[in-house]
């Protein structure tokens, strides 16, 4: 199934129930209580839920809380979780902006389906445009809540009061104090409506370069990821897994790994694995462990582009969109004087994530704690309270920020398995997924092939346009150009691998195919690619982030030739703009490719922390190098055959090339995500940058998987 | 056997097949050293031993016995951070930071060996380290603060 992009979902119902205020002090102690509801279409965005009650009976419109103890300390509550987006620093700085108070006394507990509000979960860029605000309208709240306080307790007029640094000022008398005396004996609980946020151009601390909140703790190894987590006569345990995809177990031969001490043995239909008191025994035990399976023939990646076109979904589901026919593709082609047909291909693509995928399960009465890292804190919890048929009011899933997830974090097999065991064992058990597991039993971001037609006219102008994507999914489908003709459909299929969403999602794939077909106009009609795609682009900022990364870059400037050759691409995902310049270099023909020098310019409203965007821009430009140059699943007949770091490519420092970011900073609009859309770009560009160079037009990611360009890869067809 | 793990000495009893990785983390509770590969193809199980980096996911255990282990956690003296640790923080060297103690620590370890590294002997040294947040930039960054802090003489 192809994970359904969720901020597609359409509005839910706009109830507010009252709180468990009970619940809540009982949970957090006195003080003050701010809670917040989410707002309009954020609802529907951020909760996911048409009910307003689950188990736990906390609304699901519920967005965020802030509490201020007695003793002062501020603590903001929200679902969302880290994985290496640095969502805990922007979080934090964006209620210390409305709170006026430093960042280091503000604590952000997230992602712990006991503490924190209901969320769906932390992907698609949405914790910067709906979460942000939300904590920033809670900041302001709390502010102005304290000022009421302290107006009360010296009885003056609140407008000689004001939060400066962490402390209530009367500026009259000069005398201030803490937050933890003003909340001292307080129950009090309000509830968060419309407060007036502080604009972007009057930001102090949101908008700058905070360091990282705990960045002392991940250089000092003193940050607990869920791997590191340990509970007291913890065991180590392990699923021993099936020899191909969809095999049936069909016998169980345990008298081997019997005789080692200290094991539990669990199997439970197809479902067998061990716990052990430590690693080098739980490894000995599952080799011990002599299972026979049985499975069918299955399809293999050397047939995969075929395979895709030839198998449409069974089910629609989620993902799929009907597309009427806009204006005439007859007329369109009709009136072109050239006309191109060009297929790509995208290879499935593992999001490797440093930390594989880890759980901590620990049952007490009933109730299960599961620490793991993953994207859908709640979304888990779901899982684990249908795996074991318990009501999700006794399952807990706390995520530690977590050693990143690029969209790979969704699921929650791992905490089902640790579960599983731990239930058996009657211990807390710790499973750390190998890295072979990461590789084969995760899921993979969709393969695809996609078909365009297209017709233009001399003069450089587009009249037909036809895009068909089969599988990889519709993100960032539609053309930002200006086509009076077209037809753009996604066309969901039966995936032979399981897939799920990755950084960008299906944006890749539609930029890789759409920005290299707008090179290939270019190239047949003898048109400089930069002035051919503004010729058809009216979009102002897309325009706008064309022109600043084609200036910085010195485009034209330089003719290539046989050893260097520059390309450049441009697409609207997920609210932020983004256009790449690539250069590459081919010492002599038909030797390697490398990159050379990448600009991007990029733009996603009011930047909220310049040097994370920054790091975020870098982050995605190098993550997609390894999709655009070498990485690929490579498999057969259910297996995958190079799951390990050693045999899949992962870029490394010697893939680097000059980066050179522009973020443009727009005060007067929202702030969108950014950790997905800058990743677009850069396979187009550096495709259309071979091009130039080697004279190969090469329609299928990875480009060059052993490092060369050559005729075959270039004519991959479906 | 005996373990010198950041100049504590331990006597532990353990099958000389252990990999060190484990031990650490899972006897010692030193767990900034990560599990990523386990074939040490990318680095963030990377240890100090005798001050040169090692993959401890593929080293037993009994390999180390009695030898001078450096882990993350030993790193920052008095509660002042090493050079570099501090260099990873200026530059903001790390997006979801798995594997900035293995980066760190192959750091190190090249700063010991070569001084005054160039830039190509910082991408060299590090290749076998993966950062998948895609941080390469920053951390060569840092190696050169790190290398300029530590020739001004503040750290011994």
């Amino acid at each position: 199934m192809l994970e359904f992009e969720r901020y597609e979902l359409s509005t839910g119902p706009a109830y507010r129930f009252d709180l468990e205020r009970r619940d809540l002090f009982k949970l957090l102690g006195g003080g003050l209580l701010f809670v917040l509801f989410f707002d309009g279409e954020a609802i529907a965005q951020e909760s996911g839920r048409t009910q307003g009650f689950r188990a736990d009976a906390r609304p699901a419109e519920l967005a965020a809380w802030l509490h201020i103890a007695e003793d002062g300390t501020v603590t903001i509550y929200t679902g969302k979780v880290e994985v290496g987006q640095n969502a805990r620093t922007a979080l934090t700085q964006a209620v210390a902006e409305e709170l006026h108070a430093p960042i280091n006394s503000i604590k952000l507990v997230m992602g712990d389906t006991d503490l924190t509000p209901y969320d769906m979960g932390t992907f698609g860029s949405r914790t910067t445009p709906t979460m942000a605000p939300q904590l920033k309208k809670v900041g302001a709240a709390a502010r102005e809540t304290l000022i009421d306080l302290a107006a009360g307790k010296w009885k003056v007029d609140r407008k000689s009061i004001s939060v400066v640094d962490g402390k209530v000022k009367n500026s009259a008398t000069g005398e201030a104090i803490g937050f933890g005396e003003l909340t001292h004996g307080q129950k009090l609980m309000k509830t968060v409506d419309g407060a007036t946020v502080t604009p972007a151009d009057k930001w102090t601390l949101a908008g700058t370069s905070v360091t990282k909140v705990n960045a002392r703790e991940i250089v000092t190894g003193a940050h607990r990821y869920t791997t590191d987590i340990a509970r007291p006569g913890m065991l180590f345990g392990r699923v021993l897994r099936p020899s191909a995809f969809n095999a049936k177990l069909e016998s169980l031969d345990t008298k081997k790994a019997s005789s080692i001490p200290g094991l539990v043995i669990v199997h439970d239909g197809d479902f067998v694995g061990v716990t052990a008191p430590d690693e080098l025994t739980l490894s000995n035990a599952i080799t011990a462990l002599i299972p026979i399976w049985k499975s069918d023939a299955q399809p293999s990646s050397k047939d995969l582009f075929a395979y895709l076109k030839s198998h449409p979904a069974q089910s629609r589901g989620g993902g799929g969109r009907p597309s009427p026919e806009q204006g005439s593709l007859q007329k369109g082609l009709e009136s072109s004087d050239h006309k191109l047909d060009s297929t790509y291909t995208v290879a499935y693509i593992a999001h490797t994530p440093l930390e594989p995928r880890a759980a901590v399960a620990d049952w007490n009465n009933g109730k299960v704690t599961v620490w793991t890292g993953t994207q859908r804190p709640f979304g888990v919890r779901s899982e684990l309270a249908e795996a074991f048929k318990i009501p999700e009011d006794r399952v807990r899933v706390i995520v530690p920020d977590t050693g990143s997830g690029y969209g790979g974090k969704h699921t929650g097999e791992v905490a089902i398995e640790a579960a599983r065991l731990a239930q058996a064992a009657k211990k807390p058990v710790k499973v750390i997924w190998t890295r072979e597991e990461e590789f084969t039993w995760a899921y993979f971001r969709p393969a695809g092939v996609i078909d365009i037609r297209s017709g233009a006219t001399k003069d450089g102008l587009i009249t037909a346009w036809e895009f068909h994507n089969y599988n990889s999914g519709p993100s960032g489908i539609e053309t930002p150009y200006d086509i009076v003709n077209h037809k753009i459909e996604f066309h969901p299929t039966d995936s032979p691998l399981r897939q799920g969403s990755y950084r960008g999602l299906a944006a890749t794939a539609n930029h890789f195919a759409r920005e290299s077909h707008m090179d290939e106009i270019a190239a047949a009609l003898s048109m400089d690619p930069l002035e051919f795609r503004l010729k058809n682009l009216k979009d102002e900022r897309l325009r706008a982030v064309l022109q600043a990364a084609s200036a910085k870059f010195g485009w034209g400037k330089i003719k290539p030739d046989a050893t260097r050759g520059f390309g450049l691409a441009c697409g609207v995902e997920k609210g932020g703009y983004v256009a790449t310049c690539a250069e590459i270099s081919i010492s002599q023909p038909g030797s390697k490719v490398k990159i050379e020098r990448v600009v991007t310019a990029f733009e996603c409203g009011a930047i909220v922390n310049p040097e994370h965007l920054k790091n975020q821009v870098e982050g995605s430009v190098i993550q997609g190098i390894g999709g655009a140059l070498f990485e690929a699943i490579e498999f057969e007949n259910g297996h995958i055959l190079n799951p390990h770091v050693g045999k899949y490519r992962l870029p490394r420092f010697s893939d680097v090339p000059v980066l050179e970011t522009i973020l443009l900073d727009r005060k007067n609009l929202p702030s969108a995500g950014a950790g997905e859309t800058p990743i677009v770009g850069l396979a187009p560009a550096v495709g259309n940058a071979i091009y130039q160079a080697a004279g190969i037009r090469i329609r299928a990611l990875p480009m060059v998987p052993n490092g060369v360009p050559n005729q075959v890869q270039s004519t991959a067809k479906a | 056997m005996e373990l010198v793990v950041n100049q504590t000495h331990y006597r532990l009893q353990l099958d000389p097949n252990s990999l060190l990785l484990w031990v650490l983390r899972d006897e010692l509770e030193l767990t900034g050293s990560k599990y990523g590969c386990g074939e040490g193809h990318c680095g963030a199980c990377t240890v100090l031993i005798d001050g040169a980096p090692v993959r401890s996911c593929i080293t037993p255990v009994s390999k180390v016995a009695g030898k001078d282990i450096t882990t993350i956690e030993g790193l920052a003296q008095n509660g002042r951070l090493h050079p570099l640790q501090e260099a990873f923080i200026q530059a903001d060297a790390m997006q979801c930071g798995y594997c900035t103690p293995g980066m760190i620590l192959s750091g190190v370890g090249l700063l010991k060996k070569t001084p005054h590294p160039s830039e190509p002997e910082i991408r060299r040294a590090l290749e076998g380290n993966v950062c998948r947040c895609g941080t390469y930039p920053r951390i060569v960054a840092a190696m050169q603060m790190a290398e300029k802090a530590m020739n001004g003489g503040q750290h011994a």
